[in-house]
């Protein structure tokens, strides 16, 4: 019996037969990429443009749903709880380069503090904002049990409307100030030139000194990285947290952008609305990320 | 030349520091793990001290048996780890292999079909539910696992991480294949795959947990309470049952279990996930 390889022999592939491997070789990949991604995504588009309660057909009306999005009172409500919430963004890289700094030292015991200091970003989802709900709770919760015993009468958190977006901010900032940019801002100081620091020192440069002129400088690139994509992720984020903690209020008080999607899109079905309100968010990512791509250079500095 | 007194000030300091910080990171799960072993009066009583709500006494296991049932946590767990698993498996294979052919393979359009992959990669998560949402509507995959499984395995992310990992290994080794006679689909599975063992398993760590805290999707494809997964059983639960936090925190310990166990023993693929670029955040 001859081999398969006498037949047909795959170490004299022709460039055509490599051509037609490489399509082979992507070809569940991309086809499932062009029905549940690109499609989607140009989909999208169209979708925007028509006013469309699923069970109905489309109808095309142009620009109408972005008219009548400029002049949603809640759209612009929402979007000023969006922003707020991302608040929390420079605080939380500041934490994450403030703990990436010291934890750079070498201290007994690092490790054992970089993987406790992963755990709240590597659980965080529906679970653990349900336990913050919890820990949140005025009468039941432990944070206001705490204030207690020193003699602070507690506030009423996730059902205060001053309160709530302070308190979502909080939960994400300790979800997120010991993770991912935590890692990023250790790796971007190992990189920075010992020998910096030693002139400094020579130079009799106090800790202040030394932190402004070279450690910030120098981890600027991740600094900045950090916060495009911080702000990319934040306006389109804190769906899971919002809906678990506190289903939008009280009030709209913490009813973002994302929520709004799926009021629209999924609990009143107005696809076209909530596919606007979705495209306004793309408008401004893309905007941001071309800034980013533009003005990257100059921003960071060494 | 900061003196060795002030150095070892400096590190005690930062050691007392880090403690602190870290038990403020550890206490919600102190406190997620007490309060699941309370008993449900006790967990509500105000007026007893902040540590003996650290510490029930006595230690209640029933809180456990009954998330079990109400919360139908067995259901869940299967739930979620199939929905995790067929996701991870079709997401790795399928992203492997146009990696692959993206970044060794040569046939026209690549490039131009890459960067249309980059694009989608920008496009917000919401842009493209939506519509997903409408194409599931009309094949009918609404409510069904093929529904909440097959969309999230087409992903873009994973296909760029394992295109830039595979450009980045020195290609003598598949050369030396070819010469030797191997066909593309020999050097690939033989050689690069097993070469390519981190960032498989960097992906496929990121994929299953990123797949087993989902709520979005499953929130809107999924109504049949029997096809439910963890993140949309417990937020339901809550939802519908009120907070009974004796349960809920029973089942959330049971549903952050794999998580945390998963992460202690995969760490350093948590690191390389990141540099590799794999984490969305």
């Amino acid at each position: 019996m001859k081999s398969r390889s006498a037949i047909f022999p795959l170490n004299e592939l022709t460039m055509r037969d490599r051509q037609y491997a490489g399509y082979l070789f992507i070809l569940p990949n991309f086809l499932g990429f062009l029905v549940f991604t690109l499609g989607p995504v140009i989909a999208a588009f169209a979708i925007a443009f028509c006013r469309w309660r699923i069970t109905s057909r489309p109808e095309f009306i142009g620009l109408g749903n972005f008219v009548e999005l400029m002049q949603d009172g809640r759209f612009w409500r929402y979007t000023y709880n969006t922003l707020f919430l991302m608040l929390g963004i420079p605080l939380s890289i500041l934490g994450s380069l403030f703990l990436a700094v010291i934890l750079h030292q070498q201290i007994p015991g690092a490790a054992v503090f970089r993987t406790v200091y992963y755990l709240p970003t590597i659980t965080a989802g529906v679970a653990i904002y349900i336990l913050w709900k919890w820990l949140l709770d005025p009468d039941a919760g432990p944070i206001n049990q705490l204030l207690g015993a020193i003699g602070i009468e507690g506030p009423r958190w996730l059902l205060d409307p001053f309160w709530a977006k302070p308190a979502l901010i909080l939960v994400n900032f300790w979800t997120v100030v010991g993770g991912a940019n935590m890692v990023l801002y250790l790796a971007a100081l190992s990189n920075v030139n010992p020998e910096l620091y030693e002139v400094a020192d020579l130079d009799g440069a106090g800790a202040w000194r030394k932190f402004w002129n070279i450690t910030w400088p120098m981890v600027s690139p991740t600094t900045f990285f950090i916060t495009v994509m911080s702000i990319i992720g934040g306006l389109q984020g804190s769906f899971d947290a919002v809906f678990v903690m506190t289903a939008g209020g009280p009030g709209g008080s913490t009813s973002v952008l994302s929520y709004y999607i799926w009021e629209k899109g999924f609990q009143t079905y107005q696809m076209g609305y909530a596919a606007a309100i979705a495209l306004f968010i793309f408008l401004i990512v893309l905007v941001l990320t071309l800034m980013n791509w533009r003005f990257g250079g100059r921003v960071v500095h060494y | 030349m900061p003196t060795t007194r002030k150095r070892i000030f400096i590190r005690a300091l930062s050691l007392v520091v880090l403690t602190i910080v870290g038990i403020w990171m550890l206490l919600p799960f102190a406190w997620m793990i007490a309060t699941s072993l309370s008993h449900e009066s006790k967990a509500m009583g105000s007026g007893r001290s902040m540590l003996s709500s650290l510490w029930p006494q006595p230690l209640d296991w029933t809180n456990y048996a009954g998330a079990w049932h109400e919360l139908n946590m067995g259901l869940l767990y299967l739930n979620t780890i199939t929905v995790a698993a067929a996701t991870t498996i079709g997401q790795v294979f399928t992203s492997s292999l146009a990696g692959y052919a993206f970044a060794r393979l040569k046939f026209p359009g690549r490039d131009k079909i890459f960067v249309a992959y980059l694009a989608t990669m920008m496009v917000p998560s919401a842009v493209i539910i939506i519509p997903l949402y409408i194409l599931m509507s009309k094949l009918g995959w609404l409510d069904t696992y093929q529904g909440l499984i097959v969309p999230s395995i087409f992903t873009a992310y994973g296909t760029f991480m394992l295109r830039q990992f595979f450009m980045g290994i020195p290609s003598e080794l598949e050369d030396a294949a070819k010469i030797d006679g191997c066909g593309l689909l020999r050097v690939y599975w033989h050689v690069v795959l097993p070469l390519s063992k981190p960032a498989l398993v960097t992906l496929t760590i990121f994929t299953f947990m990123a797949t087993w805290r989902d709520f979005f999707w499953p929130l809107i494809v999924m109504n049949s309470p029997r096809k439910f997964t963890l993140s949309l059983g417990l937020a339901k639960f809550l939802y519908e049952h009120g907070p009974k936090w004796t349960f809920l925190m029973a089942g959330t310990v049971m549903a952050t279990i794999p998580m945390i166990v998963v992460f202690l023993f995969a760490q350093r693929y948590f690191v390389q996930g990141i540099r590799l670029g794999a984490v969305k955040e």
